[in-house]
């Protein structure tokens, strides 16, 4: 078998096991979260949030200036609150990765780049990508090294 | 003047063998496609139905609500049209926007004194300086709308001021100077079109250039009775690259030679070519990567503070931040590139390569790259925001109207979920194509397949980084 079909091979089985193998990483016990997201024109303070895989997350929304709205990705959450009247939605955090969260109420010319950030932790699919990524790069210049090698002989 | 109704033998014909060893599929051989390329109001009735949308655009960003997300002319411009462009017309058909786009048309009506038939160019008859005959202009025009950009995508009446600006330029550029000036060297789309055009499966090539080279009369770029002379002062003879091409098709109308073929090929080929590799187009590529880069981390990312900056709350902090966003672009990543370009030459001995020509070379390296982060950039932001075209499409102007029954179709996040799953993918299919075009630049200067490796790890490295970059704004 020439070397370049061996690396082809090689790069591949790594890249479907990184992509499918269980991935080592830490499970923390799920707790009960109380998370209070203060909203302002164009920003959401925190502007990230961590929690655990199994954590059960009531997320407490407060517009501080106009009206304003959190639509989570990935979960059905969708807060409305108008300044003086917060909202509040709980769910269960069951799916890990990153989840941004946005304004759902038109509030001003930045809207729609109104953005916050969920970890759900561990953050296995970055985890995936980068290893997914490093083979795909790895294994395509041992790909064109070998190949080359092959066409001078 | 009337067109002159093609030759039998031009009705007729097989695919012609291309001179270069690469397998090539000419679809002018396809006879219905031909005919309609040679139609000589096919841009004329393309570019109307683009001015149509262009015109609205412009007077609901002037005169509608200053809400974005409910004025047809923020919507239509920089989440449906970006869409098209960035994410299907450029990676797959190059430059065809740039045939179809509404922007030059005015002053080219103007300069032919027609909108369809053939005639002499009516100009200051001013030839465009040789010393700007190059991007730098775009490069510097694309940077300053990027750093207003948080501005000019949010505001409609900016974003219609723009487009105006843009207009009259190009009308006033056409009256001086022959030709389409403006979309050659000011056009700020243009010259990122241009750049990422060269990785399209789509070229207007000559089909033999030895017939070009025994032909007198030069009509693809003089002009003649069946059409004008290249708007876009390219020679068809000696076109390498879909850079400059604006594939309006007027040198397949007037080549008495039927020498002139549109296409398909495999994706990236230009970016081999060496001989028109220039530090301009160096430099766009870093631009490009580098305001995806940024833009990803600006409007894409959690922090408020940032984004305070780049919407001039406050003037002092937006005068920081637009020195930061410049010196990102034309200082630290080229900076970077060039340390890593210093870096291959050594630990690869090309000592017979200056460092600044394998800069430029291996920045090329960057577009196939570039490219697709702009794609997995726009997914973010189209997919979530692209419900917003319905209400427009019933209200352009936000004024209450319900045209088609829409307006109250409320905002629908698409698949917000899954947008991560589709951009990993799409990185590393940007960063396995732009290793392979280092890889094949490499060979240009390496002797042999080991100093080639070595010449290539130092700009691969950068590259994985850079993707590592992207991945942890996206997925981080």
């Amino acid at each position: 078998m020439k070397a370049s079909t061996l690396v082809l091979i090689l790069a591949t089985t790594l890249a479907i096991g990184a992509a499918v193998l269980p991935w080592p990483g830490e499970r923390a016990t799920p707790t009960q979260r109380v998370i209070h997201v203060n909203a302002r024109q164009f920003a959401f303070d925190p502007p990230r949030l961590h929690v655990n895989r199994g954590d059960q997350v009531t997320l407490v929304l407060h517009a501080t200036d106009v009206v304003h709205g959190l639509y989570l990705d990935g979960y059905d959450v969708n807060l409305k609150a108008v300044p003086g009247i917060s909202a509040q939605a709980t769910f269960v955090a069951d799916r890990a990765g990153k989840f941004r969260y946005r304004c759902s109420v038109s509030c001003g010319s930045l809207h729609p780049f109104m953005i916050g950030e969920l970890v759900v932790g561990p953050n296995t699919l970055l985890w995936r990508a980068i290893a997914l990524t490093t083979i795909a790069a790895t294994g395509a210049l041992a790909f064109l090294y070998t190949r080359s090698r092959e066409v001078a002989r | 003047m009337t067109q002159a109704r093609a030759p039998a033998s031009r009705r007729r014909r097989a695919p012609t063998p291309h001179p270069v060893s690469v397998p090539r599929f000419e679809l002018t051989s396809i006879r219905w496609l031909d005919a309609i390329l040679r139609w000589r109001p096919l841009q004329f009735t393309l570019i109307a139905a683009t001015l149509g949308f262009f015109v609205l655009a412009i007077l609901t960003s002037l005169v509608g609500t200053p809400v974005g997300n409910r004025n047809f002319g923020i919507i239509f411009v920089w989440i449906v049209w970006w869409a098209l462009v960035i994410s299907l017309l450029v990676p797959l058909a190059g430059r065809l926007w740039c045939a179809v786009c509404p922007i030059p048309a005015p002053g080219e009506w103007l300069q032919r004194r027609a909108f369809i038939a053939p005639r002499p160019l009516r100009t200051l008859g001013k030839r465009w300086p040789n010393r700007l005959k190059n991007i730098w202009i775009q490069n510097f025009a694309f940077l300053g709308v990027a750093v207003f950009s948080a501005i000019i995508l949010t505001r409609p009446a900016v974003t219609g001021l723009v487009l105006l600006a843009f207009v009259l330029l190009a009308i006033g550029l056409s009256l001086v100077y022959e030709r389409r000036i403006f979309c050659r060297y000011f056009c700020p789309v243009g010259g990122f079109i241009g750049l990422y055009s060269m990785i399209a499966p789509l070229e207007l090539r000559v089909k033999d250039p030895e017939v070009c080279r025994r032909h007198k009369t030069k009509e693809c770029y003089l002009g003649s009775e069946n059409g004008f002379g290249c708007p876009w002062l390219v020679f068809p003879g000696s076109l390498k690259r879909n850079a400059y091409c604006g594939l309006c098709t007027e040198c397949l109308k007037t080549c008495s030679m039927n020498n002139v073929a549109l296409n398909l090929r495999p994706p990236g080929l230009d970016l081999l070519v060496s001989k028109e590799r220039g530090l301009d187009e160096a430099y766009k590529a870093f631009i490009m990567s580098t305001c995806a880069l940024l833009y990803s981390a600006i409007l894409l990312g959690p922090w408020g503070a940032l984004k305070d900056a780049a919407n001039m709350e406050d003037w002092r902090t937006w005068v920081v931040y637009a020195i930061g966003f410049i010196a990102m672009n034309l200082a630290v990543v080229p900076g970077l590139f060039y340390a890593a370009t210093w870096l291959s030459r050594r630990w690869a001995r090309l000592s017979h390569a200056p460092t600044r020509q394998l800069f430029i070379d291996f920045a090329y390296a960057l577009v196939p790259l570039g490219l697709m982060a702009w794609i997995a950039f726009s997914l973010s932001f189209v997919l979530v925001n692209i419900s917003y075209a319905l209400p427009v499409l019933s209200d352009p102007f936000g004024w209450g109207w319900n045209l088609l029954g829409t307006r109250d179709f409320p905002w629908t996040p698409y698949f917000p979920a899954r947008i991560p799953y589709l951009q990993v993918p799409i990185l590393i299919v940007g960063l396995i194509f732009g290793l392979y075009i280092t890889w094949r630049i490499a060979n240009e200067h390496a002797s042999a397949p080991e100093q080639a490796l070595r010449s290539v790890v130092p700009i691969a490295a950068l590259l994985l980084v850079v993707t590592f970059g992207f991945l942890g704004l996206y997925l981080g």
